[in-house]
């Protein structure tokens, strides 16, 4: 599998270079790839449906346990089969959709990087290695919501969508790590026999919270769904693969996987059963007010997402049954949906629903297809989508204490979703024409049969159940719950309260579509109060973290050189001081005492030069006496010999005097003397630096400097290192690495000091 | 600047024998006190008083390179030291050395590679300072 992903980040890669020559066929060559991704994993169907589990080991970095492993179960293939299978339709469509674009070469790049992390997030069992692809499909996600990024609306959600999902990152990282601690394996499967000792863990708590957080910002769950929505800012294809059909669902995907070893608890099942029945809710009702086309689809995306997440929360065999039914059918109809959306939008010019009608003469193939995903999505006989609703209904019901309020809260949601899909799918193609701002005619070939082929597909799998998902769904099961159901999927039920529901769940949903156009008026001027809406806390917590950021700017870098030192140094002695008060009782204030002429001399000269730095009123003065107590410095660790420390500290002084005679004459005169305040305060700061700077010697040279690195670099500096010179030796061998983030840095500073030296001050003013 | 005869004069026979000076400590640095860091410093200083001597468009026109330039070339000779051992499949940037002692460099290896790199980034880091401090001047 290793080999599969690393095709698909080259093929990435080398996607612009054959973009420009072969543009006109660019659909046809892109999709050829998601296609052979889909066919690879399609030739292991039946292995996995009869039970093997595929598993790859690559070695990454096994000194820290994280490795490439790769695990194809009955989960990660429905994933990855729904995944590549969309790319193909996706890719091909984008070829004709994205032809008017700037830089479609790099759309292909973006949505190659996509694709190819969220195959690998999939089939990883290694915690690290899925969290790598996890956070690879949150940076692909923001550069392609971001895709026009010429409009700044675009940058902004891009970048909300970033942050949210990427906050969620950040919790599950910290989740993940806590678990791997009480198993002490990075492997997701090692987990699978733990789930007592997990539950019994005093982090389990922790975990769960964190996981949660990780998968709800992912999934667009409440309170973090708002993303989702905005990020209809994406060029259509992209919301309808990433969107709608993939992206959203790894949080929930991440639920499904984490099911072995967090499973079982209240706190688990409840809390995401809770958050998916008040997406799932919300989302619907949401929906009511908006007209656009693709905002329709994405709070009916949400609202299934919600659904999906609640399925996982109830947890039963059934559950898991409608969950696998459900996120394939979503995914054939809802890519659809969507991609007819686009094709509206790209032929007609406008997404507006209202503006939208009696297209079906002009648009024949694109109307059949929608009607065709519509059919699934409101749940009509003899589609997948039937099936699915069918089944989740059936699950609800089989609760016992909840089961009654649930079954209302989801008809409702239902009938909502029913009334989006008559507005998106039938809508726009029935009644009277009405003047849009293109000129509409059916679309070009391309981006007719992805769409068609998916639409096709969800009528086979409602009349073949068996055939298509049959097969699959108990090892998909397996993989989230530790028995094997032996479930049978069929189409009809028969007669029973369930279907009575489904019928309900349509009739409401027409009357909704009317008594719609009537409310709109009304309930547009419906405005939820601010705090109700978690998008307003966003926006207020990204304020207020630009407020706080500006605010310390202000305090720690206001551009005066003096006060960044004295930060620097009062910070630092304020913490270094603290551990040396611990250890007080070490310290011993008379060491043996004997100076020589030589150093009782050199001191002198330094407090002589000191004296001379602070009074002179002349700046030269100053530094050539600055220069003193720098060279002064050196003959002292000639002395104590250290000719490498002497020779640099005379190297660095001497270029320190030309430098700083370079920037005086650049300076006024000592005009402003220091104020007898602030001269008070440096004294202070001064004196207490270098008190500190005693005791930490005098602490330094009383404990037993035995340690056993100079034992290690002195014995093996001229065997391994091949040269006598142990402090070079040091710094160019063994601790080379090192050596070179210096020297990155002190390039990078002076890249800094040039900028800094080349920028006008006036040029800023404009 | 004031320009002085003695100074300018001294300062073109200085040059050379600063620089090599430098090598010196270069190469010198794994078994004696020297090393690419100080070696470095040297020569950006034997530069700096060549500037200080002949002024700033004398000494560029000496150095021929963009500062700039130095420290690419530095990082990059640092960072291809590290490549010998990748190839021979050891922990990054282990050193590794040819048996074979030179007349002048003695053992060659790639921490001397390395060093090398530091050497010429420290001196162009410096010049780049120093440089960019007195074209201000003009």
């Amino acid at each position: 599998m290793l080999n599969l992903i690393i095709i698909g980040f080259l093929a990435s890669a080398v996607a612009p270079f054959i973009y420009k020559p072969l543009k006109k066929y660019f659909g046809w060559i892109a999709a050829s790839f998601p296609l052979y991704l889909f066919l690879s994993f399609l030739s292991r169907y039946r292995e996995v449906a009869d039970g093997k589990i595929i598993k790859e080991y690559i070695e990454w970095i096994p000194a820290l346990g994280i490795n490439f492993t790769f695990l194809l179960d009955g989960l990660s293939l429905t994933f990855v089969l729904i995944i590549t299978l969309i790319g193909v339709v996706v890719f091909l469509y984008a070829g004709a959709y994205m032809q008017d674009y700037e830089h479609t070469d790099r759309f292909y790049v973006y949505i190659g990087i996509f694709m190819t992390s969220m195959v690998g997030l999939v089939v990883s069992d290694n915690m690290i290695t899925m969290f790598v692809f996890w956070e690879l499909t949150s940076i692909s996600s923001y550069l392609l919501i971001g895709f026009n990024h010429h409009k700044e609306k675009s940058r902004k959600l891009a970048l909300q969508a970033l942050l949210v999902t990427g906050g969620g990152g950040l919790a599950l990282m910290a989740g993940l790590i806590l678990l791997s601690q009480i198993s002490g394996s990075l492997e997701i499967s090692a987990l699978y026999d733990l789930n007592e000792t997990i539950r019994n863990a005093p982090t389990y708590t922790a975990i769960v919270i964190l996981v949660l957080i990780g998968a709800f910002t992912k999934s667009a769950q409440f309170p973090f769904h708002f993303w989702l929505p905005n990020a209809m800012e994406a060029p259509t294809p992209v919301s309808a693969y990433l969107h709608s059909a993939t992206m959203v669902k790894a949080g929930i995907y991440l639920i499904a996987r984490m099911n072995h070893s967090l499973g079982g608890t209240e706190l688990w099942q409840d809390t995401i059963l809770f958050a998916g029945t008040l997406t799932m809710l919300f989302a619907a009702i949401l929906s009511f007010n908006q007209l656009d086309l693709k905002k329709l689809l994405a709070y009916s995306t949400l609202s299934v997402l919600g659904t999906l997440t609640m399925l996982l929360g109830i947890g039963s065999n059934l559950a898991i049954k409608a969950f696998f039914i459900y996120l394939v059918a979503h995914s054939l109809y809802k890519g659809t949906l969507f991609l007819v959306a686009g094709t509206l939008d790209h032929e007609t010019g406008t997404r507006d629903v209202s503006k939208l009608g009696g297209l079906k003469k002009l648009m024949p193939v694109t109307m059949i297809t929608a009607a065709l995903a519509s059919f699934s999505m409101m749940g009509i006989i003899p589609l997948v989508g039937f099936i699915g609703k069918e089944t989740v209904y059936e699950s609800i019901l089989e609760l016992d204490y909840w089961g009654l309020y649930l079954i209302a809260i989801a008809v409702l949601a239902n009938a909502l979703i029913v009334m989006i899909t008559i507005l998106v799918g039938f809508k726009p193609f029935w009644g009277a024409r009405s003047s849009t701002p293109k000129e509409p005619h059916e679309a070009p070939i391309k981006m007719l049969f992805g769409p068609a082929i998916l639409a096709i597909l969800g009528l086979l799998m409602g009349i073949f159940p068996n055939t298509f998902i049959g097969k699959l769904l108990d090892q998909s099961s397996l993989s989230i719950l530790s028995e094997e159901l032996g479930l049978k999927i069929k189409l009809w039920h028969g007669f029973n309260l369930v279907l009575l529901l489904s019928i309900v769940t349509l009739l409401l949903g027409i009357v909704f579509y009317f008594i719609r156009t009537k409310l709109l008026h009304i309930t547009q001027n419906i405005k939820l109060i601010r705090i109700f809406k978690p998008s307003e806390w966003y926006e207020f917590a990204i304020n207020g973290m630009m407020y706080i950021a500006k605010l310390q700017t202000k305090i720690l870098q206001n551009g005066y050189l003096r006060n960044y030192i004295i930060f620097i140094l009062v910070t630092a002695i304020g913490i270094a001081s603290f551990s040396l008060y611990n250890v007080r009782s070490e310290l011993t204030i008379s060491p043996d005492f004997s100076l020589t002429f030589y150093e009782g001399a050199i001191a002198l000269i330094i407090i002589l030069s000191t004296f001379m730095v602070i009074t002179s009123d002349s700046r030269l003065k100053s530094i050539v006496a600055l220069g003193v107590v720098g060279f002064t410095m050196g003959v002292i660790f000639i002395i104590h010999s250290a000719p490498d420390l002497a020779l640099t500290t005379f190297a660095i002084e001497t270029l320190t005097v030309i430098l700083f005679v370079l920037v005086l004459y650049k300076l006024p005169k000592f005009l402003k003397f220091s104020k007898t305040s602030a001269k008070i305060r440096d004294i202070i700061i001064a004196s207490s630096v270098g008190i500190f700077m005693t005791l930490m010697v005098l602490y330094i040279t009383s404990i037993d400097l035995v340690s056993e690195f100079k034992k290690y670099y002195t014995d093996t500096s001229v065997p391994g290192g091949k040269g006598r010179n142990v402090v070079n030796v040091i710094l160019v061998d063994f601790r080379a690495i090192d050596t070179l983030g210096e020297i990155t840095v002190l390039a990078i500073a002076a890249l800094g000091v040039y900028a800094l030296l080349k920028l006008k001050l006036d040029d800023r003013d404009e | 600047m004031m320009f002085s005869v003695i100074l300018s004069t001294a300062s073109r026979y200085l040059l050379p024998l600063l620089l090599i000076f430098s090598f010196f400590l270069l190469l010198r640095g794994h078994n004696e006190p020297g090393g690419g860091f100080v070696g470095g410093l040297v020569a950006a200083a034997a530069y700096a008083l060549y500037f200080i001597a002949n002024g700033i468009d004398e000494a560029e026109k000496l150095l021929k390179a963009e500062p700039v330039k130095l420290i690419a070339v530095g990082l990059l000779l640092a960072v291809i030291s590290a490549v010998p051992s990748l190839l021979a499949g050891k922990n990054f940037m282990s050193g590794i050395w040819l048996d074979t002692n030179f007349p002048v460099i003695g053992k060659l290896g790639s921490p001397l590679i390395f060093d090398v790199g530091v050497y010429f980034l420290v001196l162009g880091i410096a010049l780049k300072i120093i440089f960019s401090l007195a074209e201000e001047d003009k």
